[in-house]
């Protein structure tokens, strides 16, 4: 196991963090604020991939693309909460699991009948093409860094916007009690909006920069929509900066594990074994971490809702 | 000197940075009816959940006849004997007046993990339910859905199941809240009935119906007791009539 | 009168009892026949088609054990019948192919995931436990597909249906249907029973509210992790029919989606009715029979139709159904 390696494992599970954080900072707010589980989420995110792939087959331009694809997926998500999710927030959370659930089953299908079912790619930005060079002549995509980068403004901003703004303390406020904001008089639909609005923005987003690297095909939000929702769980529901937590450590504990558990495994057993019962159990470590975070707190390391 | 039914040693409980239970160390005598008041806010609500277990103090100690509950369960402490109703009607609304009571029952009556037989149908769940509802006068209502019941008849309903419980303590959480004045005199002369049978606390508002009730009576402002006592001392003492009866002249 | 009626049946949106017998009879006579007029009509296929809903039925009216009557959403519940159905396949690949062997391994794996699972995820509520049981749903399913030795991604065909005693009972599919008939008869009884029972009126209680249950006396957890269990039990048992009916196993039995359609199934029937469970797998295998003749992606229509089930067709096929009888004069 070289360093090297590993330090590109680092920054492939960053990657994956950083993405991850940008899906479950829409997924836990909106659940946060309007006590909606929201398993269409993931769609969203396909849908901003989808989009982009579409606009820049259109305008030719990777920063048009986005742009573009960001607003319609944001007109989009604004047409599904205006027509579905609007009367959803009274109800129980088995109703708001099947709806979106049928929302799942609806795009996963309509985007293979609009693009058919064969994966779609999309070009890295002239701009960020090509690698870096990391220690010991270890190449990396300069594209990789981006999502990076991208992904740790993003939420610095976020976390900014939510701390020190007036419309981040409504939010913070709704997530811990919607009723007694709503009461004190904030148009709660419109907070509602913004909110969602903001979700579906991020997910789009996570989306598009991932599109050049991965293939748009339907059904690729369905994983990474769990991945999301073990994130927030571990993070806890409403907490952006749970959210931010809980997403690297999924990122890195998943990306290591994958890459390393054979290694790690053929030091307690033989090559044979460990090569057969690695990918099992690295698949099963962000699970069993899940499992053992909300056995010691049920509610999430930063839980929003009172005590 | 009988040993006190059950003895609070300085609960203590805040949430974040405000202060709800502060160092309340309280000893309540067996068969006695000690009536807790205090103007809103005072925490007499968290304290009751404390003593019930349903917010576990941050630091002090609940005795209940002499033995240490502070890290009991609710469940736990409802099996040893205290039982409690709730100041907003907790009952289980889509369930017979009947069931409602005999579940009471059934966690005392052996146990629970039978897959087989009606439950509803059992008679040695049934008749004890149905003498829980006599006493708290509403047998009548015993087969109505719990849901449809009038305020004040949920109220009875509450009673009736921790009636049901034949507990050694009742924790009423404010029974008089919200009903008239006729259903309020009938409830005080059904805790009259049951005085001497069963130890009792009393979180009240209604001053007529505690100084009707109540042996003791401890007051309880900005979650610290600020006395203990009978009622015509706790009535005469000048910081309590500054602090609280004051405003409640009526 | 009828309020005493209804109330007995605690918190659930249950049927007068009478009629709900006369439903569940028809239902099982409709599944007894339907061979028969399978040949008669010399549709065969139909055979297939009614062991599958049947199949599905054992697991949704387990499914509605949880969602209906203890009020615990599990979004995880495929991972039960594909634990059963891969216990079947797996031994089934090292020669043991005895269902007196098959069908107890089946159930007691299911069972003990069950256990260790629903200790983690009964500690947490509401949301939390939605999404926790369909992240343990996931990790079995991953489990699966990197079983290489088992066929992994492309799961593991199963030799034969297993024999019974040595007998090979369940060769012909008229067999195996009846086989299977009667299997989610037995279930579909047990249930029942449960709901009235002690046992069942703590868990509606729970569901009513916990609080107070509580406070009563009752270790609700306890309770609902028992319950837990035995629909865990239940889906494997499912799961051992599954493999069963199509000889081979995949880890798509086992996807968060295939969770997803078992708690379609129970709502489009109509959730805390067991009934419901039995009519929405049958609904949902029809819609999908039907509507896939239309287009190969028949869930971009039944998508919304599911949106709309929800909006406006509450309690399901049953709620519809219990309405217009009421409307049209029958009390």
């Amino acid at each position: 196991m070289s360093g090297t390696l590993f330090l590109v494992q680092v920054l492939n599970g960053l990657q994956l963090g950083v993405l991850l954080f940008l899906i479950a900072a829409g997924l836990t707010l909106v659940f946060g604020v309007m006590d909606f589980i929201n398993l269409a989420h993931g769609v969203q995110y396909m849908l901003g991939a989808y989009l982009a792939v579409a606009f820049y087959g259109i305008v030719g331009n990777f920063l048009a693309a986005l742009v573009l694809a960001l607003l319609a997926a944001l007109g989009f998500g604004l047409l599904l909460e205006f027509l579905v999710f609007r009367h959803l927030y009274e109800r129980d959370h088995l109703d708001q699991v099947i709806a979106t659930f049928g929302i799942i089953l609806f795009l996963n299908h309509a985007v293979r009948v609009i693009w058919g079912a064969a994966p779609l790619t999309l070009p890295v930005p002239e701009f960020f093409t090509g690698t870096v060079v990391l220690m010991d002549g270890q190449l990396y995509p300069v594209w990789r860094l981006v999502i990076i980068a991208s992904g740790v403004v993003i939420a610095a901003g976020l976390y900014g916007l939510v701390s020190f703004t007036r419309i981040g303390m409504l939010v913070r406020a709704g997530a811990t009690n919607a009723r007694m904001v709503s009461a004190l008089g904030v148009n709660i639909e419109r907070l509602f909006m913004v909110v969602f609005g903001f979700g579906t923005m991020l997910a789009a987003f996570a989306g598009i920069m991932i599109a050049p690297i991965i293939s748009v095909e339907p059904g690729m939000g369905d994983n990474i929509l769990i991945l999301a929702f073990v994130v927030i769980v571990i993070g806890g529901i409403g907490s952006i900066r749970g959210a931010f937590v809980a997403a690297l450590l999924i990122g890195l504990v998943d990306t290591l594990g994958r890459s390393f558990s054979i290694d790690i495994l053929r030091l307690i057993m033989g090559p044979s074994p460990a090569r057969m019962v690695g990918p099992a159990i690295a698949s099963m470590l962000i699970y069993v971490l899940m499992a053992i975070v909300l056995y010691i707190r049920p509610a999430g390391l930063f839980p929003t809702r009172g005590g | 000197m009988p040993e006190p039914v059950l003895r609070l040693e300085g609960l203590r409980k805040n949430f974040g940075s405000l202060v709800v239970t502060d160092d309340v160390t309280l000893d309540v005598m067996p068969g006695e009816m000690h009536a807790i008041i205090g103007p809103n806010g005072a925490g007499k609500t968290t304290l009751i959940n404390q003593i019930s277990g349903l917010i576990v103090p941050d630091e002090g100690r609940i005795l209940f006849a002499g033995a240490d509950v502070t890290a009991l369960p609710p469940e736990a402490r409802a099996l040893r004997g205290l039982s409690r109703s709730f100041q907003i009607s907790s009952i289980l609304p889509g369930f017979a007046v009947l069931e409602n009571v005999a579940l009471a029952v059934q966690a005392r009556d052996g146990s629970s993990l039978r897959f087989f037989g009606r439950a509803a149908d059992e008679a040695a769940l049934n008749a004890p339910a149905m003498a829980a509802l006599e006493q708290a006068g509403i047998a009548d209502r015993a087969h109505v859905r719990a849901g449809e019941l009038s305020h004040g008849e949920k109220r009875a309903l509450e009673l009736a199941i921790a009636l049901a419980m034949k507990p050694t303590v009742l924790l009423l959480d404010e029974p008089m809240a919200g009903i008239g004045r006729e259903e309020t005199e009938l409830q005080v002369e059904l805790l009259l009935r049951l005085k001497g049978q069963l130890t009792m606390i009393l979180v009240e508002h209604d001053m007529a119906a505690v100084f009707a009730l109540a042996d003791r009576i401890s007051v309880l402002i900005r979650g610290r007791v600020l006395i203990t006592g009978m009622p015509d001392k706790v009535r005469a003492d000048p910081q309590v009539v500054a602090a609280y009866l004051g405003e409640q002249i009526e | 009168m009828t309020g005493a009626l209804l109330a007995a049946e605690g918190g659930v949106r249950a049927l007068r009892p009478t009629r709900d017998v006369v439903l569940a009879t028809l239902m099982f006579l409709v599944f007894a026949l339907l061979p028969l007029f399978a040949s008669l009509a010399a549709k065969q296929y139909l055979l297939d088609i009614g062991a599958r809903m049947m199949v599905f039925a054992v697991a949704a009216v387990a499914l509605d054990l949880l969602v209906g009557y203890a009020g615990l959403i599990s979004f995880g519940h495929a991972a039960f019948v594909g634990l059963g159905a891969y216990a079947v396949g797996i031994l089934s690949a090292h020669g043991i192919d005895d269902a007196l062997i098959s069908l107890p391994v089946a159930i007691a794996v299911s069972m003990l995931f069950a256990w260790l699972t629903g200790i983690v995820c009964l500690r947490t509520k509401g949301a939390y436990f939605i999404m926790i049981t369909l992240a343990f749903g996931q990790m079995v399913y991953f489990i699966a597909t990197s079983l290489a030795p088992y066929g992994g991604d492309n799961g593991l065909t199963v030799a034969a249906r297993n024999t019974i005693a040595g007998w090979p009972l369940l060769k012909s599919d008229r067999a195996f249907y009846y086989f299977t008939l009667l299997c989610l008869l037995a279930t579909y009884l047990f249930c029942r029973v449960l709901v009235v029972s002690r046992f069942g009126r703590v868990l509606r209680g729970t569901k009513e509210n916990a609080t107070r249950m509580a406070t009563i006396g009752f270790d609700t957890r306890r309770f609902q992790l028992v319950a837990y269990v035995i629909a865990g039990g239940l889906g494997g048992f499912s799961g051992f029919l599954l493999a069963n009916l199509t000889e081979f196993v995949s880890p798509a039995y086992m996807s968060w989606q295939q969770s997803g359609e078992l708690i379609v199934m129970v709502i489009l029937g109509g959730v805390g009715t067991l009934d419901g469970a039995i009519i929405g797998s049958a609904a949902y295998l029809i819609a999908e029979e039907w509507l896939s003749g239309f287009t190969e992606n028949w869930k971009v229509i039944f998508g919304p139709i599911l949106v709309l089930v929800v909006l406006f067709a509450r309690g399901g096929l049953i709620g519809l159904a219990s309405r217009l009888w009421r409307r049209s004069g029958h009390a």
